[in-house]
């Protein structure tokens, strides 16, 4: 019984690890078991013999393009908007900037839903903002791809926020300072010292923000609506097929299945072009 | 390669009011020339480099390069960073973590305007001053800690700042690589003709690089000059501490200083009149243990630690006392044992007390 509570050598070699204690398996397992089971309900669902058929029909691939093409789009928006407005979050402190890093994290906790209809209520033809936007420039937001695109940015902005304000963070401003000795200028140090060194967590924030934009489905359902070709991207396809509107759920599944196999696709280019690697 | 028109000189007044700090402090290098600023963590020695390189705005200053004013708090000039000529090499390397070893170097000469390939060039000349011929190509984290604070240098000096600021460069460097960059230092401040202001704790960089010295205490200048006088001959009782010289006040009576520690001190000629205040500087290790009988002085140990060449003995009076081991081990030293000391005339220098100087008796 004592042989078993001698410290043996640990078969990978590593040494300074201390193993976890043992009971942490279960939890663990039961976690793994709780993400990826329910994608492999989806594969054995799925019907291989009529899939091919339901992706490439034309709802499907006008669903699809929409997706990527808004979701490009929205990403191509946080990152005009968001890096500068991490920038300066990065390097404000005090109350002013606290208050303003809480209200960037809100669509994040926010239910969706909630601010679909918050852009309603901005945008809308009788939003306050939306209303003056028709009657001055005749532009009417919401429902078409354009609001489709304000509403991924919405959900994705603060992803994007986040991880490069983390970032900036991170590098601190020590090597900006070396570089303003050195004789650069403001945009000289942000375009090759600050935005270099957070580029990991740029990288990060932007890829996280497309998927977000990618997988969003209640601000664009509510803000948008789920008109084929104009603003039905693939998750408000997948609903509507879901539910059955004169579709089978094996187009659904198929469309689900699309939709993971594009977020791996993600991930691995993100996995493959890490900088944090290299450096 | 510079165009440096004229004297090119760094004078500099700075004054910065922190909550129960003041730093008030003057410094002056020329080309060419290393000017060491030396004291105890928190004396000011750093906040007198951020000044001058315009990294924090001074309370109160002047800050001139040759006739170019950087900084003057009655006008309301303040020159920002990126363009005042002015290098700075910290105890950190801060090598670029994202570009190789020529890119770090040529940075400064791009964001002055030169092109790639000619910042490049520049860039390579400079890694061969510093040692590093062929390692322009390596990323920082291929390289040693010695080489990377050789690419810092050759970064600082890349841009040919008229002024480069050393803040405890050889802090982090082991002693023989703390020793090469001392050198590669000292030359490469002549060759260019830069000048230097080195803020170090370390009495060894002071003495070894500077020409002249400025010992900062509570954030006043309280002695300067020239490096090898100031240290081995302090007048300031910080200085002498931070030097390692025992420094000791008292009234001068039969041809010695007397101190009311019972400490006394033989000096030859020229000595200060009979009665008048003196102090006296002395190596530790021109203190002997003597025995009962003989001239010197009583004593009592306080404490002992490991010194430069062997064992370094306190004693009461403010006495160091340096023991070779093989003495030591026939001495009893344990604290509070009882000695005997005394000092060779030719290894005291005395002079009179100014009435109203830096010294507090």
């Amino acid at each position: 019984m004592t042989s078993t509570a001698v410290a043996r050598p640990t078969t990978t070699g590593r040494t300074g690890t201390v193993g976890a204690p043992r009971l942490l398996w279960l939890p663990a397992a039961l976690a793994v078991g709780l993400l990826v089971m329910p994608i492999v309900a989806l594969v054995v669902r799925a019907r291989w013999s009529t899939l091919a058929a339901d992706v490439m029909s034309p709802a499907a691939r006008e669903a699809l393009r929409l997706s990527l093409t808004t979701s490009v789009a929205a990403t191509a928006i946080c990152l005009l908007l968001g890096v500068p407005l991490a920038v300066l979050l990065a390097r404000t402190s005090g109350w002013a900037a606290d208050v303003l890093r809480a209200l960037v994290t809100l669509p994040l906790v926010l239910p969706p839903t909630v601010g679909g209809i918050a852009l309603l209520y901005l945008l809308g033809r009788r939003g306050i903002v939306g209303e003056s936007l028709d009657a001055w420039f005749g532009i009417r937001l919401p429902f078409t791809t354009a609001a489709v695109v304000i509403a991924q940015a919405f959900v994705a902005m603060p992803f994007l926020v986040l991880g490069v304000e983390g970032a900036l963070r991170t590098a601190g401003t020590r090597f900006e300072v070396v570089a303003a000795t050195l004789g650069a200028g403001r945009w000289t140090v942000l375009r090759r010292i600050t935005l270099p060194l957070a580029l990991p967590g740029l990288i990060s924030g932007t890829i996280l923000c497309f998927a977000r934009a990618l997988g969003e489905f209640g601000a664009t359902a509510l803000f948008a609506g789920n008109t084929p070709g104009v603003t039905q991207t693939m998750p408000l396809a997948i609903y509507a097929a879901f539910n059955g509107a004169g579709v089978p759920q094996g187009t659904a599944v198929a469309l689900s299945l699309l939709l993971v196999a594009a977020a791996v696709a993600v991930l691995l280019a993100a996995r493959a072009w890490r900088p944090g690697r290299a450096t | 390669m510079a165009s440096r028109k004229g004297d090119v000189s760094l004078h500099a007044r700075v004054v910065v009011r922190r909550t129960g700090f003041v730093l008030d402090a003057q410094v002056e290098a020329r080309p060419g020339r290393i000017v060491a600023v030396v004291g105890p963590n928190g004396a000011g020695k750093s906040t007198l480099l951020a000044a001058v390189a315009g990294l924090v705005v001074p309370d109160e200053a002047r800050i001139d390069i040759g006739d170019r004013t950087l900084t003057d708090t009655a006008r309301g000039v303040h020159v920002p960073p990126e363009r005042r000529d002015v290098g700075l090499l910290g105890q950190d390397p801060l090598v670029f973590p994202h570009l190789v070893a020529r890119e770090n170097v040529a940075f400064g000469p791009r964001s002055r305007g030169a092109g790639a390939r000619e910042s490049r060039a520049v860039a390579d000349r400079w890694l061969a001053d510093v040692g590093l011929a062929g390692l322009g190509d390596r990323r920082p984290d291929a390289l040693s800690g010695g080489q990377r604070q050789r690419v810092a240098l050759a970064r600082a000096l890349a841009p040919e700042p008229a002024v480069l600021l050393l803040d405890e460069p050889f802090a982090q460097l082991d002693v023989r690589t703390a020793a090469e960059l001392r050198d590669l230092v000292r030359a490469q401040v002549r060759r260019t003709g830069t000048a230097a202001v080195l803020v170090t704790h370390d009495v060894l960089d002071a003495l070894t690089l500077a020409d002249h010295v400025v010992v900062l205490h509570e954030g006043r200048v309280v002695e300067q000059g020239d490096a090898l006088a100031v240290l081995t001959d302090p007048v300031h009782p910080f200085t002498a501490a931070l030097a390692g010289v025992n420094l000791v006040v008292g009234t001068m009576r039969d041809g010695a200083v007397r101190t009311t520690d019972g400490v006394v001190l033989p000096c030859g000629d020229p000595a200060p009149a009979s009665g008048a205040r003196a102090q006296a500087t002395f190596p530790p290790s021109s203190v002997r243990f003597v025995p009962p009988q003989e001239a010197g002085w009583d004593a009592h140990v306080v404490d002992t630690e490991p010194g430069a060449t062997g064992i370094r003995v306190r004693t009461t009076g403010d006495v160091l006392v340096d023991v070779l081991p093989a003495v030591a081990a026939g001495l009893s030293l344990q604290v509070g044992a009882p000695v005997r000391l005394a000092v060779d005339p030719s290894s005291v220098r005395v002079r009179a007390v100014p009435t109203s100087g830096p010294v507090a008796t």
